[in-house]
Order: C-alpha cells, then structure tokens, then sequence
C-alpha cells in the first residue's frame, strides 16, 4: 500500500520550477528600473529599451519550460 | 435550460491539449494547405496594407483622424524604435521594423479577437520564419558593413587574453548566431502559445467545474471573470511581444553595425 502516492503530470511541477529563477530576475529588472527613474527621472526615456531588452532575454527562460514541458510531453 | 448547459459541458474535453492548436481545414479533404491560420495570415496583410493605403490616400498637412493613427505608429518604430536603438543610421531600418511591429501585433491580436481567438505566431513556423529573416538581416546588414573576415572576426573574437579564446570563440558564436534566433522565435512563439493555453483552461475550466458537482458550479462564474480579465492580460502581452521583437531586432542590427564591443 502507497502511503504517499501523488499521481499527475511531472510538467506542471516543472514550469513552477522553471518559474523561479526568472521570476527573480524580473523583480530584479524592474526594481533596478524604478530605482534609476526615482533617482534621475530625465533618464527615464533613456534606459528605458534596455530595460524591455533585459526583460525579454530573461523572460524567455521561463517561456523555454513551458514549451519544453509541452514538447515532451 | 440548465440542464442543456450541464449536458454540453459534459462534451467539453477539459484539459486542454496541444490538438486545440490544429484546427481542422476549412475545405474538406484538402490537407493542411488551407487551415485558420493560412487564412488570418493574410487577412492580417490585408488589414495592414488596406489601413496604411487607407491613411494615406489623401495625405494633408493637418493629418485627419486615421492619417495621425498610421503617422503615429510608423512614427513610434522610426523614432522610438530605430532611432533610439540603432541611431541615426537606423532610418533605413525604419520600413521593416515598422512592417515587422504591425505584422506581429495583428497577428497577436488574432489571439484575443472574439470568434477568431487563436494567434498563428502560437505555431512555432510563423516566429521562426520571421526571426530567420531578422537573422539573416542582421549578419547581412554586419557582412556589407565590415566585409566578410572583418566580420566575423569582430563578433567572435573579443579582446580578452589569448588562452581564454578557445573558450570565448564557440560561446560567443553560439550566442550571436544560433541562440539569437532561436530564442527570438520561442518567446514570441511561447508567448502566444502560453496565452491560449491559459484562457483555454479558465474558459473550459468552467465548464468542468460547473459539471463537476453541485458545490463547485458556482465557481466556474470566477473562472469565466477570470478568462475576460486575463483576456486584457493578452492584450498587453501582444503588444509587449511585437514590441520586444522589433526591438531585440534593431538591437541585434546595431550590434552588427558597432565597431566596438
């Protein structure tokens, strides 16, 4: 008898695993934005592509889990 | 009528799967060549060409409603997307970019449109068609700049001490040729894909719950409010990603046209 079955799909497990580290990341990004714009607000227009390039190439981590957990399935 | 309700939601598969995204073709027995997403493809290249060949048919001086529209989205990829990443060279990146920011975009809101709601970039073809020509963009853009050997040589081999370069050249060539358009390809893919697939699940989601048993019925009422808000959540995530696109894009041409690392 299994006590402590757990039944279902590992993937699931997997994006939320994936999940973590990107979304550190991108607390990290922003904070790092908001900071700079509190600090010196004219440079706002200025870093701000930077900032969605920084977002995207992290993003796309978390985005692998979730194709990959559905790749193989 | 509830009892219809509880019926049809008894057909409605619930988890939903990766077939959600193969519909089936609209002429029977024609195979895969005429599907949704052939079709939505070109009214989204009708919808752009029609808009723009719309505004500017009788261009004034004091723009009228839908001239200001098409001027400020041309305007925003030329000026806050070329001018700002690549510089004032980039101008002539303008066209593309803007082509490539309203292609993207229609195409993403394909995923929230009612009646349509599914984007063709969540099938992993249509991103990597679009990053392989923004690929071979930026190396070709890199190669007529430079000259072949300059080139390469510039991207690869990066001022560092000579016995880390064995090292420093595959990585690097890995990075700037491969990892760059297939990454480019993925979010935007992923990103659509993700999309659908979690409005399938709060849309289906109370379906089956409704179906389920007596006490949770009522819940699925939250998982449809749900499905509407995250359906503005998509909406911001089209725009976000035809914007990232073009971006990462004229960021990968500026890297190719700068001289120093």
């Amino acid at each position: 008898m299994n006590i402590a079955a757990v039944s279902g799909s590992l993937n699931a497990l997997a994006i939320g695993a994936a999940a973590i580290g990107p979304g550190v990341g991108i607390g990290l990004v922003f904070a790092a934005y908001i900071q700079s714009t509190a600090r010196q607000p004219e440079s706002a227009r200025m870093t701000q592509p930077f900032m969605w390039l920084g977002f995207a190439l992290i993003e796309a981590l978390a985005l692998f889990g979730i194709a990959f957990s559905f790749v193989f399935d | 009528m509830t009892g219809e309700v509880i019926v049809r939601a008894a057909e409605i598969p619930f988890p939903p799967s990766v077939e959600d995204f193969f519909p089936p073709s609209l002429i029977e027995g024609t195979g895969p060549w005429l599907t949704k997403f052939t079709l939505l493809l070109w009214v989204a290249v009708a919808l752009i060409i029609i808009f723009f060949a719309v505004a500017y048919r009788d261009p004034k001086l004091v723009p009228s409603r839908l001239q200001w529209m098409a001027e400020s989205v041309y305007g925003f990829a030329r000026d806050n997307i070329a001018k700002d990443m690549i510089g004032p060279e980039g101008l002539r990146f303008a066209p593309y970019l803007a082509t490539l920011f309203c292609f993207i975009l229609v195409n993403n809101l394909f995923g929230i449109v009612p009646g349509i709601q599914i984007s063709p970039n969540s099938h992993i073809a249509f991103p990597a068609i679009l990053a392989v020509i923004s690929w071979v963009l930026f190396v070709s853009v890199g190669i007529r700049h430079f000259g072949f050997v300059p080139y390469f040589k510039k991207s690869l081999i990066l001022p560092a001490p000579w016995f880390i370069q064995p090292l420093l050249i595959p990585i690097e060539f890995v990075s700037t040729f491969l990892v760059r358009p297939f990454t480019l390809a993925v979010r935007l893919f992923a990103n659509m894909f993700a999309g659908h697939v979690i409005l399938l699940v709060f849309t289906l989601g109370g379906f089956a719950l409704l179906n389920a048993d007596a006490l949770l019925a009522p819940v699925s009422v939250l998982s449809w409010v749900l499905a509407i808000l995250l359906t503005g959540l998509e909406a911001l995530v089209a725009l976000l990603q035809a914007f990232i696109f073009t971006v990462l894009t004229s960021s990968y041409v500026q890297g190719a046209l700068a001289e120093e690392h």
